[in-house]
C-alpha cells in the first residue's frame, strides 16, 4: 500500500522564473516542496505551468544555498556573522562616499528579487549613498523596446494582458522562441490559432516551434528586421490599408514618415533580407486588414545596436493601423524575468523613482525628499554597460550587487572581468555562490523567493503576491531587510542626523510606502491582491479596476509619434576570418545564467551547451551531431557540442548563454545601441572547427543518451 | 458563442433555467447539486467515458452522463435514484477490481458512498504495469491509472499541443503512452507536466514526490537519476 502524501500546507505564490507570472500552490512536507499545481481559475496561467515552474524549484532547497555571510581573506571566502559583514561593507562603502562621492558607487537592482526589496535597495542607493547610479539586467535585455516605445508613446510596459491572447484576430510574433522562454504564454497564442483560427505571422531568422503554427513565416537574414518591418509600412502606404482616421485623431508626423519610405519596396527588402516580397506583401495585407493584430516580441527585436529602430519600426506599424488602445491589439514585449517589469515599476533604474517619475523633474524630486526626509541627486544614473566601463576608467570604486550575475551576463565577458578586478569593493547578495559572487569582497546571503513574502509584477503589469512557504535557509534574510540594516549602519558612519526610514515591519509596510509615493499604484494594496489574485497597473485609486490594456483615449507622451527610420548595418558580421553568424538565446529547460536552473532537476534534462548548426554548414565542416568543436570570435572562445538542425539557417549558428562551460558571452561583443545602450548579443562572426572531447564531465556519453537533449523540428506538430 | 436562448428543466425536482446548449453537469451545479465526476475536468474537453456522472433524464431506457448530455426543455432530470446508484456502483466495483485506487482518495470516498463492494469481482484481471521511469521529472505508474484521457487531452489540444502522449494496445490492455512506446526523453514531449497536473489518481507524480512516499531523503531524491529504460527508439534504424 502506497502512502499517499498530505501537505503540511499548501502556499499559493508566483512562479519565479520568467515573466509570464504563473500562479502555483506549492504543497510543502518536511519543509521539502513536492508537488506544485497550478488552480485553474487563476489568471494568467488558468492551470498550466512549463517544466521550470512545476519540476524545477528544488534550487530552493539545493545543499549549497549561501548559508552565511562570507567576507574574502587573503582570497579565500571565510564565514562571517552579519554583524561582522555589514559592518565591514559599511565600513568601506562611507569611506568610498566621503573620498569620493555618492557617484563612484554603482549598483545593480534585482529583476528577480520583490518590488518591495527593490524600493528599498534603490531608495537606500538614492536617499543614502546620494547616487542614481542603480540599474540593472532590463538594460540587457528590453532597453531597445523600452528607448523605442517611450520615444514613439513614451510608454514601454507590455500594452495588453495576457488574458486577451486567446481572442487575437492577426498577431506578429518575431524575435521571440515563445514555446520556450515564455511557454505558458505560448499555449495561449496556440490555441488563438489553433481553436479561434486566428492568423500568426512569424517573422524570424530560426525556425521555432511556433512556425508550425504561423499562417506565414518570414524567414529574415539576422540583423535585417527593421528593413522588412520597413517595407510591411511601405505596402500598407502603397495600397492605402492604413488607418486614417486613427492617425488623424492619435498620432503626429505620418506625411513627414511616409516620405522616409520612399523607396523601401518590398523588392528591396527581398534582396537585403532574403524574405520574398510576395511574403512580405501578403504580411502587410493580413496584419493591416484584420480588426485587431497585435504584435509580440522579444530579445531578437530589443538586443541589437539597432534595437531602439526596431521596437520603433514596430510602433510605426501599430500606429498606422490603428492597432492600439483596444482589447487583443498592442505592442508587447514579452519580459524575460519574473520581476523584470517590477525592478523597473520600483525605481531600478539610473533616470526614474517608482513608476517612471523622473530624478530630475524638480517637483518630483522635492516629493521624494519630502518623503525620505533627505536631499537628493538629479543626476540621472550610469547604466549597467556604462558602470563596467567606469569600474575600468577608475570613475567606480565599489558595485553593489543584487542577485544578478554580470560576470554571465555582460557582453564580451573578459571585458567584464578585467573592469570588476579594478573595483576596490565588490559586494554580491545572493542565494548562491555564482561566477561573480567569486569575485567579491563579501557575500550576503539572501532569502529565495519561497522564503519570503513581497510582490511581482509580471509581463502585463498585474502585481501579484509572493508568499513564504519555507522558513528561511540558514542565516539568509530577505533582501529588503538586510538592506535596510546595512543603510542604518551607513546612515550612522555618515552622520546623518535623521534617516531615510528603514524600519519595516514587514514587506506589506514597505508596498504601502511605495503606493503612497506613487500615484499609478495607489489602488493596489495587499488586501486587495489577495482578494483579486492580482491588479494590472496603472491603478489610481482603489476603486479602480486596474488597467489590462493601455492608451485607451491617449498615450502617455499625448500623440503617438512616426519615426523616419534609415537602415543601418554596423553589427560585426561574418568575413572571411569568422565566417558564421553567432546568435544567442535560451532554452527551454534553464534560465539566464544558470545560476538557479543547473541546481535543479532541469539540468538532467539540459545538462551541457551545444551549438545548433544547419546541416549544409555541417557538412562543409564534415561535422556530424555530436562532435566537440571550438567556437571563436575576436574576443573569445568556448568548446562544446553541436547539434545539427534546420533551425539555425544557413551560415548561423545558435549558442544558449546559460552554460559557463561555454559561455555565449565569452564571444559576443559589447557594441551597444546609441540610445539604448543595449548590446548587441544577437550579432557577432565566429569561427569553428573541430575538436577531440575535452575532459568534460559527461563528455564520454552520446549526446542522444544525456537527458532529454533534441532536435524540435523532428517533430511536426 | 453560446446560444443566448434558455431553457427551463427540473433536476431533482428544482426548477432550473440555463442556456441552450448547457450540459446537465452544469445546470445541476448552478442548482447547487453535486454529480460526482472521475474522467471530467473544467480544462478537459468532455468526453463522457467513465460514466460515474450518469442521470436518469424523463426515466428513459439509458442513463445520460451529465458532462456531455445537453438539457432538454421541460425535462427532468434525476441525478440519484435506484438505477443510477446501482449503474456507479457497478462502475466502481468494476475499475477497483482492475485498477490500483489506494492513491485516488476522491474514487475511494465514492466507494463508500455508493457502498461499492470491493470484492464484488474477486477473479477480475487487474491492469499490473511497471512502474515507468524514464526522464527526471515524473513517473508514470499505469497500474493506477483509469483511462480518464485527461492527460492525454491536455498534452493535445486541451493545453499544451504537444501530442507526446496517445493510447496504446487495445481493448483491456488499453493503456496511455508514447507513439511507438518510445521514452518520454525521446517523444515530443517538453516536460510541462500539465499531465501530472490533470491525473485524478497517483498514475503521474513527480519524482519528488515518489521519492518521498518511499522514504527517500531531499539528497537522495536530488542525486537519484532516472533509470535507463532501453526500449526501441525512432533513432535505432
Amino acid at each position: 500500500m502506497i502512502q499517499v502524501l498530505s501537505p503540511e500546507k499548501v502556499v499559493k505564490t508566483t512562479c519565479p522564473y520568467c515573466g509570464v507570472g504563473c500562479q502555483m500552490n506549492i504543497h510543502i512536507k518536511d519543509n521539502a516542496i513536492y508537488r506544485v499545481e497550478a488552480p485553474f481559475d487563476s489568471a494568467p496561467n488558468y492551470g498550466n505551468l512549463c517544466v521550470k515552474g512545476r519540476f524545477g524549484l528544488d534550487f530552493a532547497t539545493h545543499p549549497r544555498r549561501l548559508q552565511h555571510p562570507l567576507i574574502k581573506e587573503n582570497g579565500e571566502f571565510r564565514e562571517a556573522t552579519w554583524d561582522e559583514a555589514l559592518n565591514f561593507i559599511a565600513d568601506k562603502l562611507a569611506t568610498i562616499v566621503q573620498e569620493s562621492g555618492g557617484d563612484s558607487v554603482a549598483t545593480y537592482a534585482c529583476a528577480k528579487a520583490t518590488n518591495e526589496d527593490n524600493y528599498i535597495f534603490q531608495k537606500f542607493v538614492r536617499a543614502v549613498l546620494k547616487t542614481n547610479n542603480v540599474d540593472h539586467c532590463a538594460r540587457l535585455c528590453h532597453a531597445g523596446s523600452v528607448t523605442g516605445l517611450q520615444l514613439a508613446i513614451g510608454s514601454s510596459a507590455m500594452s495588453n494582458s495576457i488574458a486577451e491572447m486567446e481572442n487575437l484576430d492577426t498577431f506578429i510574433v518575431t524575435g521571440s522562441n515563445t514555446t520556450e522562454t515564455h511557454p505558458v504564454i505560448s499555449l495561449f497564442l496556440k490555441k488563438a490559432v489553433r481553436q479561434n483560427g486566428a492568423k500568426l505571422i512569424v517573422i524570424d531568422p530560426r525556425q521555432i516551434e511556433l512556425t508550425d503554427f504561423a499562417t506565414l513565416w518570414l524567414r529574415q537574414k539576422p540583423g535585417t528586421d527593421v528593413v522588412v518591418f520597413q517595407a510591411i509600412a511601405y505596402v500598407i502606404v502603397k495600397e492605402e490599408l492604413y488607418d486614417e482616421a486613427f492617425i488623424e485623431a492619435r498620432t503626429e508626423d505620418f506625411e513627414e514618415y511616409v516620405r522616409s519610405l520612399e523607396g523601401c519596396t518590398p523588392e528591396w527588402a527581398e534582396e537585403i533580407s532574403g524574405v520574398p516580397a510576395d511574403d512580405i506583401r501578403k504580411a502587410a495585407r493580413m496584419y493591416a486588414e484584420a480588426d485587431r493584430a497585435a504584435f509580440y516580441w522579444g530579445m531578437g527585436i530589443s538586443q541589437s545596436v539597432h534595437g531602439t529602430d526596431n521596437a520603433l519600426s514596430l510602433a510605426n506599424l501599430a500606429l498606422m493601423t490603428g492597432n492600439l488602445g483596444k482589447a487583443g491589439t498592442g505592442l508587447n514585449p514579452l519580459r524575460g524575468q519574473n520581476n523584470v517589469q517590477g525592478c523597473s515599476d520600483s525605481g531600478g533604474l539610473p533616470n526614474v523613482f517608482t513608476a517612471y517619475q523622473r530624478v530630475d523633474d524638480p517637483e518630483t524630486k522635492l516629493k521624494f525628499e519630502q518623503a525620505w526626509k533627505t536631499t537628493l541627486n538629479p543626476e540621472p544614473g550610469l547604466t549597467v554597460t556604462e558602470m563596467v566601463d567606469g569600474a575600468l576608467n577608475g570613475n567606480i570604486r565599489a558595485m553593489l550587487v543584487m542577485g544578478e550575475n554580470p560576470m554571465m551576463s555582460e557582453p564580451n565577458l573578459s571585458h567584464a572581468q578585467h573592469a570588476i578586478e579594478e573595483l576596490d569593493l565588490l559586494v554580491c547578495i545572493d542565494i548562491f555562490m555564482n561566477e561573480t559572487g567569486e569575485m567579491a569582497d563579501v557575500i550576503l546571503p539572501s532569502a529565495s523567493f519561497a522564503e519570503k513574502d513581497g510582490t511581482f509584477t509580471n509581463s502585463d503589469r498585474r502585481i501579484q503576491r509572493v508568499r513564504q512557504a519555507l522558513p528561511a535557509v540558514g542565516q539568509s534574510r530577505p533582501d529588503w531587510e538586510l538592506l535596510c540594516d546595512l543603510a542604518k549602519r551607513i546612515e550612522s558612519r555618515l552622520g546623518v542626523s535623521e534617516s531615510a526610514g528603514f524600519d519595516y515591519a514587514d514587506a506589506e509596510a514597505i508596498w504601502e510606502e511605495m503606493r503612497e509615493v506613487t500615484p499609478p499604484f495607489y489602488g493596489i494594496t495587499y488586501e486587495r491582491i489577495d482578494r483579486e489574485g492580482g491588479v494590472h497597473w496603472p491603478c489610481p485609486a482603489l476603486d479602480h479596476p486596474g488597467t489590462p490594456y493601455l492608451f485607451e483615449d491617449t498615450f502617455p507622451r499625448g500623440r503617438g509619434k512616426f519615426w523616419a527610420l534609415e537602415y543601418t548595418s554596423d553589427s560585426e558580421h561574418p568575413d572571411d576570418d569568422y565566417p558564421y553568424h553567432l546568435t544567442t538565446g535560451r532554452v527551454l529547460f534553464h534560465w539566464h545564467g544558470g545560476t538557479m536552473t543547473r541546481r535543479t532537476k532541469l539540468e538532467e534534462a539540459f545538462p551541457e551547451p551545444i551549438v545548433e548548426m544547419h546541416p549544409e554548414d555541417a557538412q562543409k565542416l564534415e561535422i556530424i551531431s555530436g562532435d566537440w568543436v571550438e567556437v571563436t570570435s575576436r574576443r573569445g572562445t568556448v568548446v562544446c557540442r553541436v547539434m545539427v538542425t534546420g533551425r539555425s539557417p544557413v551560415g548561423t549558428i545558435f549558442l544558449p548563454f546559460h552554460f559557463v562551460e561555454a559561455a555565449a558571452n565569452l564571444l559576443t561583443l559589447d557594441k551597444i545601441d546609441p540610445r539604448a545602450k543595449i548590446p548587441d548579443f544577437k550579432m557577432a562572426a565566429v569561427n569553428l572547427k573541430k575538436v577531440a572531447a575535452p575532459e568534460r564531465e559527461g563528455a564520454d556519453e552520446a549526446l542522444e543518451e544525456r537527458g532529454a537533449i533534441k532536435d524540435p523540428t523532428k517533430y511536426v506538430h | 458563442m453560446p446560444n443566448k436562448n434558455s431553457i427551463t428543466l427540473t433536476i431533482d425536482g428544482q426548477e432550473v433555467t440555463v442556456p441552450e446548449g448547457a450540459t446537465i453537469l452544469e445546470a445541476a451545479k448552478q442548482a447547487g447539486i453535486d454529480i460526482p465526476v472521475i474522467c471530467y475536468h473544467e480544462a478537459t474537453t468532455a468526453n463522457g467515458l467513465c460514466r460515474i456522472c450518469v442521470t436518469d433524464v424523463n426515466g428513459g431506457r439509458l442513463l445520460q452522463p451529465a458532462c456531455v448530455a445537453q438539457c432538454q426543455a421541460d425535462s427532468s432530470v434525476e441525478t440519484r435514484n435506484e438505477r443510477v446508484e446501482r449503474s456507479r456502483k457497478t462502475i466502481l466495483e468494476m475499475l477497483n477490481a482492475s485498477v490500483d485506487l489506494s492513491e485516488a482518495p476522491e474514487i475511494q470516498e465514492m466507494m463508500s458512498n455508493y457502498q461499492a463492494d470491493s470484492e464484488r469481482f474477486p477473479d477480475a484481471k487487474s491492469r499490473d504495469h511497471a512502474i515507468i521511469d524514464d526522464n527526471p521529472f515524473y513517473i508514470r505508474d499505469y497500474s493506477q491509472c483509469v483511462l480518464c484521457w485527461r492527460c492525454v487531452q491536455v498534452c493535445a489540444e486541451d493545453a499544451q499541443y504537444t501530442f507526446a502522449l496517445t493510447l496504446g494496445e487495445r481493448g483491456h490492455d488499453t493503456e496511455v503512452a508514447t507513439s511507438f512506446d518510445i521514452s518520454m526523453t525521446e517523444s515530443p514531449c517538453v516536460f510541462c507536466g500539465q499531465c501530472v497536473g490533470v491525473c485524478p489518481t497517483g498514475a503521474l507524480k513527480s519524482k519528488v514526490e515518489f521519492g518521498m512516499q518511499q522514504g527517500l531523503s531531499a539528497d537522495e531524491i536530488r542525486q537519484s537519476t532516472r533509470k535507463s529504460r532501453k526500449r526501441k527508439s525512432l533513432n535505432d534504424k
